[in-house]
């Protein structure tokens, strides 16, 4: 049995240590917002935080994350950041298909909180590794900047 | 897809699947339907509509939502008429039925960019119907006249303060016989129908909520990872599963036709001990296969007389007498679907019944297949629609569904069949490989007298709906295959060609073959002639209003033949899809040999919008799909086997290289064109004319390179 913490709750999961964290959070805790995409760490579907950090729990084993603290898609909207910018997503309507939306929006979320402010490179560089089929990336873009210029306000 | 207007082409559903019968148009209401619902709270206004005593308006969506916003557009079109508040409805995938054949298709499908088209009479008209049921069962109640009655926002007022809600009058309306006729609103009166609305499935995208096929979990449920042939199509000789079968977790190893799945309490324990198996496979036909082959393949079929889609003319003389010659051959390559959802399914096989849910394309397929491998009866089969994380055509097959089949059935188990992404990318139906080869010759002033057409590719409608394959000529394969300009002598062939890979349906379908060839080789027309490659299309659109129109839209707005910064140049064209006209203008610069595209300008006539938002979204991904594929796309075989296997081999666009995309949709009274597809099939011609007019050098192969 392993502990860990998750969106601010322990729990006690039956997993062996080598499981990669995103098959612990869908399969073991039922929580499925977090998306298998490549199993590789090239799609960033998988994307969680751990102690605020963007990480790819494709390729995150169990035995990592123990001890650290995990935030999903399921929790982000608790955090300023994160519910600014679910905000944004749904007022420029940014989802097409979905899948990989959940971890673009870890990953935005993450970005906003290192930079408050970023400039399109800053965007380019911490979302080039979240891919969307559907290409919504137009939209991703406009909702982090959305998304920045209302925080502190 | 193209459309299928022919009657005859709609029967194929009857042998495709093993359930089917007769095409039901418009909106006539099965008794079973209605007779299911009785029983509850809820009221069965028609196919569409279920109306519950508490007011909750329920609106069944019969088509997929792959990302093309489906989900959104066809309760629109059912809500306008019906007069809810579209913000306070439920939508629900609807079972397999009948009712629910896509008219344009034949069958339960979603594809072919026909969802609106399809459903923009037949929608409106069940909204409709049911409004009059409602106000019919309130002017009963109150023994007055319908007409004095009035409509909106779910509520039903009369003379005097009278008021009902729909929930109070659904029962009473439900047992009332459905209006033949209905008039339906004057487009003026729209209150929903062509407002850039946000979309219905967004909130639950942004906070995980969204269930897609990956994310069912039913009671007991196990979970399974499949070993398949590396070449497609191999079969089992033996295996050894020994090793897996004492791992952790593993309940079950079992053979089916695809190959070996291992059944196990978590989808890792399950992938971990398939990883383990040992299995000698007959790898079949295609063990040989490469691309160098498949290449060669199709150039020699180009010796083969053609099935001819045009003679119009005199093009041996056309060419004979021409002041100029031109000739180019252009090559696309296998493409993967690649959806970010990859496949997966759901099953729970029991001895008198079966549920199956996930992501699904084609219900009605789903049902037959079911059918035929459980040995159940229609009746005792349940398909449930989840929403899908990506389709582009990959889920109209049905293998990943009627693997999950087996394995319940042979486990007697509910069970989830998740595939890795090295099996979704080494196991797709890839969009067919094409190579065509243009002539053309041009009068003493550039015109063109003379074309001529050539294509060789493998044929998916001959695997999948092999009756409207007539004399050669597959209707999916020769989309946007006539081009609009007004050239008197032409001759259009296409030769059918199976390299042995296995083939399917992609996004925009033949239209992207056929409109780079054409696209890419008016521009190579344009240049021998030395005139300006937007003049000279026009010249050729006399009789062609609706082309012309978003063509000089794009290069008015895309400032065409004015200067560009240093390095930088445009490229232009233009196709019908769908019923969808549409002209785009790329801005390309290169660097290093790299191509980077900085603008595409679209514009588009797809004649009357449900929604111009979700229109926007899906330029948007046809522009991203498109440029992925041109500066990417390319699946390639060795040894019979794939060697693509993930995204760092088979690349997507990622946000680094998103251009600017500028939208200009025409407000257009015309019928409703599709725009989940057209779009894609522009990016090839219009980025390599671009990189034409910045280099000199012509990209007649897909994806291009510049080394």
């Amino acid at each position: 049995m392993a502990s860990l913490t998750i969106n601010g709750k322990t729990r006690e999961v039956n997993a062996d240590p080598s499981t990669p964290l995103l098959w612990v959070i869908r399969d073991s805790l039922g929580m499925t917002g977090t998306k298998f995409g490549c199993g590789a760490q090239l799609c960033g579907a998988c994307t969680v935080h751990l102690d605020g950090k963007p990480v790819r729990s494709c390729g995150t084993p169990l035995s990592a994350a123990a001890g650290k603290k995990i935030t999903t898609i399921e929790a982000i909207g608790a955090t300023p950041t994160g519910k600014k910018v679910q905000q944004a997503w749904a007022a420029l309507d940014v989802p097409q298909c979905g899948y990989c939306q959940s971890g673009q929006i870890m990953s935005a979320t993450a970005l906003l909180e290192a930079k408050p402010n970023p400039s399109d490179a800053d965007i380019d560089a911490a979302m080039a590794g979240n891919i969307c089929r559907c290409g919504t990336y137009t939209r991703v873009r406009a909702a982090i900047h959305k998304a920045a210029g209302t925080k502190g306000a | 897809m193209k459309t299928l207007k022919n009657p005859s082409r709609r029967t194929f559903i009857k042998s495709s699947a093993a359930v089917g019968g007769g095409l039901v148009i418009g909106v006539a209401l099965p008794d079973m339907f209605r007779g299911l619902q009785a029983a509850g709270k809820e009221s069965a206004m028609n196919a569409w509509i279920r109306i519950s005593s508490d007011n909750t308006v329920t609106i069944l969506c019969a088509r997929s939502e792959m990302g093309q916003g489906v989900v959104m557009a066809l309760p629109t079109l059912v809500a306008e008429e019906l007069e809810v508040d579209l913000n306070r409805i439920k939508v629900e995938f609807a079972p397999p039925g009948e009712v629910y054949i896509n008219a344009m298709l034949g069958g339960q499908i979603t594809g072919g960019s026909t969802s609106v088209r399809d459903g923009w009479d037949k929608l409106r008209t069940a909204g409709a119907q049911a409004r009059v049921m409602l106000v019919q069962a309130a002017a009963d109640k109150w023994g007055v006249d319908p007409s004095q009655l009035k409509a909106s926002n779910g509520m039903v007022t009369g003379p005097g303060g009278k008021k009902a809600s729909y929930g109070q009058l659904a029962e009473a309306a439900s047992k009332l016989t459905p209006p033949k006729e209905v008039a339906l609103k004057d487009p003026s009166k729209f209150r929903y129908i062509g407002k850039p609305l946000n979309r219905l499935d967004t909130a639950d995208k942004v906070t995980g909520k969204t269930e897609f096929g990956i994310d069912v979990k039913l009671p007991g449920m196990l979970y399974a990872a499949l070993a398949q042939c590396p070449v497609i199509g191999g079969t089992v000789v033996s295996f050894d599963a020994s090793k897996a079968k004492s791992m952790p977790g593993v309940k079950h190893v079992v053979q089916i036709t695809d190959g070996v799945a291992v059944v196990a309490d978590s989808w890792w324990r399950a992938k971990t001990a398939r990883d383990t198996i040992s299995i000698q496979w007959d790898e079949g036909a295609n063990k040989t296969l490469s691309s160098a082959g498949i290449s060669a393949g199709l150039a020699e079929a180009m010796s083969k007389p053609g099935a001819s889609i045009k003679a119009q003319g005199n093009v041996d003389e056309g060419m004979r007498s021409a002041a100029k010659t031109v000739k180019a051959t252009y090559e696309m390559p296998f493409l993967s679907h690649s959806p970010l959802e990859p496949m997966n399914f759901t099953a729970d096989v029991r001895k008198d019944s079966a549920l199956l849910i996930g992501s699904i394309q084609f219900q009605q397929m789903a049902l037959g297949m079911a059918a035929a491998i459980t040995g159940l009866k229609p009746e005792q089969i349940t398909i449930k629609t989840t929403f899908l994380g990506g389709g582009f055509g990959r889920r109209i097959d049905l293998d990943y569904m009627a693997q999950a089949v087996e394995i319940s059935k042979s486990i007697g188990k509910p069970v989830k069949l998740v595939w890795t992404r090295e099996d979704d990318m080494t196991h797709d139906f890839y969009r067919p490989a094409s190579l065509t080869e243009m002539s053309a010759g041009l009068d003493a002033g550039g015109r063109p007298t003379t074309l001529s057409f050539k294509m060789s590719s493998p044929s998916v409608t001959v695997r999948l709906f092999p009756q409207i394959v007539k004399d050669g000529v597959d209707p999916l394969q020769t989309e946007a295959i006539l081009v609009p300009y007004d050239i008197p002598n032409q001759a259009v062939s296409t030769v059918i060609h199976d390299t042995g890979l296995r083939v399917g349906y992609l996004r925009s379908v033949s239209h992207a073959l056929n409109v780079f060839a054409n696209e890419s080789f008016i521009d190579e027309l344009a240049a021998a002639a030395g005139k300006d490659p937007y003049e000279y299309r026009m010249a050729l659109l006399d009789k062609q209003p609706r082309y012309s129109n978003v063509l000089k839209l794009a290069a008015e707005k895309a400032g065409w033949g004015k200067p560009l910064p240093a390095g930088r140049a445009r490229g232009i064209g233009l196709m019908e899809g769908y019923d969808t006209y549409m002209a785009q203008v790329a801005e390309v610069s290169v660097k290093d040999g790299q191509i980077k595209v900085h603008r595409v300008v679209v514009a588009v006539d797809l004649g009357r919008m449900v929604n111009p938002n979700i229109v926007r979204q899906q330029i948007e991904s046809n522009v991203v799909f498109g440029l992925t594929a041109l500066l990417y796309g390319d699946i390639t075989l060795k040894d019979g086997r794939v060697q693509q296997t993930n995204f760092n081999h088979y690349k997507l666009l990622r946000m680094p290289e998103m251009p600017k995309v500028d939208m200009h949709i025409v407000q257009s009274t015309e019928k409703p064109g599709g725009i989940g597809e057209p779009g894609m099939a522009l990016l090839s011609p219009v980025v390599a004319n671009a990189v034409y007019a910045l280099t000199g050098k012509r990209l007649r192969k897909m994806p291009f390179s510049l080394a």
